[in-house]
């Protein structure tokens, strides 16, 4: 049986955590994530955990700590947000070069400047070409969902890639919703032991870690790199499939809400698909093909089936919560798009940039949205792919 | 058991091999060999080593001089990464994952770049969390693994590629960071400065004394660099002993915040034979330019007679 429970997604987090049980957190606080490793420190303290917490004096070092720890032979996780994961972006590519399985939470927020604590994803965007796996969740039970298949997803043997779980930032971290909890004995054995193959810690085999790698090698490190995130997709259908057995809940790529005959299609990522949700059915009611395309896994992208989901849409809106400012539009767009055209896609798209620094986005913004997709399905004309939702002064 | 350096180098493992690229008549390889050899034979250890000469030279994929773990993930965070891998080892072991008999020993390798500068914070974080752990500072006095930029080890008036001794403005004009001084106000249970000086001996010991002794220790050792200082590659030892002897590079311990001075010579050399013989302070002996010697001199007396006298003071506390 499992446990209905009301948490935050801070909270959730944390419990996914202690139900993991990692040898190592290294953790620095930063709003809106600080909370996880706060409760995690409560566990430490009253030692319901075996982890060994590493009260780094900064996120680089969080991150740094991380890779020695998993390089050890230790499973470690940490948390962040923002521009503690900006701190750590250097960190963040070694990590996943030496194929180090690290799970981090990411609560994602706005990054500087100016300061702002409020959501966004543009921290997680800033780091979608670093090698990680990274997953994002709509809510609550989805960020704990998610912490719970990491590991068997990333420490695969084919895999070997550190993953983020992304939520976001006091939308789902702060906000307390039902949940189901799973047991701890069997998160335990879903989760299973941490076996390396090579780890520091092993007196009867020395390693080297993290040597300097030039002409001669680092080009087929790389693609090894890139290998094993191609490698990621069955794995986490596989890890998907397997929790799907134990809870009931069922775990893909994306979530198709509505899709099948939809007409007008909105894709987008982590809390704001809930919102969309709504808006679709309100749309279906007056008989409009409303549908929603929700990305859940980010990195690796998958592309193929992505395009393929939106092959019978007869316009999309891929929403961003975070622009490129390249001058064409935000990453997902880029990503959505080029996914299409490849598949021999060609479907009217637009892109929006929305919800920057905590902007509320309504049901009332997603509506806007989904008129000016009937718009460019009446006209069969799209003005300007790369639009701005909500904004103030854009004329 | 009295020192024996024959006897020490023919029992205990270099762990740290010949076949490595770094320049010969280089100050590190012989400080990270010795430092190595202070481990029992018995014990495990893992290397961590800051992005510099050292990891650029002794670790090359598919190749590595370290016959223990090694690990290296970027200049300025030699200190957390090393911290992680305590962390787990402390964790792994706690929870049985690791022989309950054995032991693995965890020191960190950086220059005066990844250590005096970008790596201070993380090294200062690393000391402060009181992981069982040692970290070698080699200080060779500016960035040599670039190209010989100053670092805040560079000693004043010295000529190196981002403070050229001009026509202006002769050469680095601020004076040297006292590092090893900024650890023993971390009140470590072992600080040490140390140098590669005769037998060994000083480092041997000192080394010794950071690895075995519980929590964090950190040892700072002057480690001369033939191309930035500019000196004969033979003369090496020799520049170590004028270090000392001048008193610019003072050998000495900080125990739980007593210290000891482990060498006063009975004469203390004149400055000018440690800069004489080194290329980078060459401007310093032109005409009219006496009174950079004497304000080099007169900072190696203060900091000298300051460290004399806490050495008076702690000893005098601990006594009463």
């Amino acid at each position: 049986m499992s446990i209905r429970e009301r948490l935050s997604g801070n909270e959730a987090s944390a419990i996914a955590m202690k139900q993991i049980n990692p040898d190592v957190v290294a953790a620095f606080p930063i709003t809106p994530s600080t909370e996880i490793p706060q409760y995690f420190s409560t566990f430490v303290s009253n030692g319901t955990v075996d982890t060994e917490f590493v009260a780094v004096e900064s996120e680089h070092s969080a991150m740094s700590a991380c890779i020695g720890a998993e390089a050890a032979g230790a499973r470690a996780m940490t948390a962040t947000s923002s521009n503690g994961l900006s701190l750590m972006w250097e960190m963040i590519y070694i990590a996943s070069s030496t194929r180090l399985p690290i799970v981090m939470s990411l609560v994602n927020r706005a990054v500087s400047g100016p300061l702002n604590i409020h959501n966004d994803h543009s921290d997680a965007m800033g780091v979608r070409d670093a090698g990680w796996i990274m997953l994002f969740s709509e809510n609550n039970q989805e960020a704990y969902d998610n912490l719970i298949m990491a590991h068997r997803i990333a420490e695969h043997k084919d895999v070997l890639l550190p993953l983020m779980v992304c939520q976001d930032g006091f939308i789902t971290s702060h906000s307390i919703e039902n949940i189901e909890l799973l047991e701890d004995e069997k998160v335990k054995e879903f989760v299973g032991k941490y076996t390396p193959e090579h780890y520091l810690l092993n007196r009867d085999e020395p390693i080297a870690v993290g040597p300097m790698d030039l002409q001669a090698y680092l080009f087929e490190h790389k693609f090894a790199q890139a290998q094993a995130m191609r490698n990621a997709k069955k794995v986490i259908l596989d890890v998907a499939a397997d929790f799907e057995k134990m809870t009931g809940r069922k775990y893909s790529f994306f979530e198709e809400y509505k899709l099948d005959d939809a007409e007008l299609v909105l894709v987008c990522m982590n809390s704001t698909a809930g919102t969309s949700k709504v808006v679709v059915d309100e749309l279906r009611e007056r008989g409009i093909k409303a549908g929603l395309l929700k990305i859940r896994v980010y990195r690796p992208f998958p592309a193929e089936e992505i395009a393929k989901a939106l092959s019978n849409a007869k316009a999309i809106a891929v929403l961003d919560k975070a622009d490129s400012l390249n001058a064409v539009g935000g990453a997902l767009f880029s990503d959505v798009t080029s996914a299409m055209f490849v598949n021999n896609i060609n479907i009217p798209t637009v892109n929006y940039i929305y919800g920057i620094g905590g902007r509320d986005t309504t049901t009332k913004d997603i509506h806007s949205v989904y008129s000016d997709l009937q718009e460019i399905v009446n006209t069969n004309k799209v003005n300007n792919p790369y639009r701005y939702l909500g904004v103030r002064g854009n004329n | 058991m009295a020192y024996n350096l024959k006897e020490i180098v023919a029992t205990k493992p270099a762990r740290f091999e010949s076949g490595h690229r770094m320049c010969a008549g280089c100050g590190a390889p012989p400080v990270a060999r010795m430092v190595m050899r202070a481990l029992k034979p018995e014990d495990h250890a893992v290397v961590a080593n800051a992005t510099g000469c050292m990891e650029v030279s002794s670790c090359i994929y598919p190749y590595t001089s370290w016959s223990c773990s090694y690990i290296h993930t970027a200049f300025e965070c030699a200190g957390a990464t090393c911290s992680g891998v305590e962390a787990a080892y402390k964790s792994l072991k706690k929870q049985g994952k690791l022989p309950e008999d054995k032991n693995t020993k965890f020191i960190a390798f950086g220059g005066d770049g990844g250590t005096y500068d970008i790596g201070l914070q993380s090294l200062s974080g690393a000391m402060e969390r009181g992981h069982d752990m040692v970290y070698v500072c080699y200080d060779n006095g500016a960035y040599m693994n670039t190209g010989i930029q100053r670092s805040s080890a560079t000693p004043k008036f010295a000529d190196t590629t981002t403070t050229p001794a001009g026509k202006v403005i002769p050469g680095k004009m601020q004076s040297r960071k006292d590092l090893t001084e900024i650890m023993a106000s971390h009140h470590l249970p072992y600080v040490a400065q140390s140098i590669a000086l005769n037998n060994f001996k000083d480092l041997y010991e000192k080394a010794e004394k950071a690895i075995y002794t519980e929590g964090p220790a950190f040892l700072n050792v002057l480690a001369p660099c033939p191309r930035g200082w500019g000196y004969p590659t033979e003369k090496l030892m020799e520049i170590n002993k004028l270090a000392v002897e001048t008193c610019y590079w003072p050998l000495y311990e900080v125990i739980d915040g007593k210290y000891k001075v482990s060498y006063k010579p009975v004469k203390k050399q004149p400055i000018e034979n440690f800069l004489k013989p080194q290329r980078r302070f060459a401007h310093m002996f032109k005409e009219g330019n006496e009174w950079m010697i004497e304000e080099f001199q007169k900072e190696v007396d203060k900091r000298w007679e300051e460290l004399l006298a806490l050495e008076k003071i702690t000893n005098e506390t601990n006594e009463a």
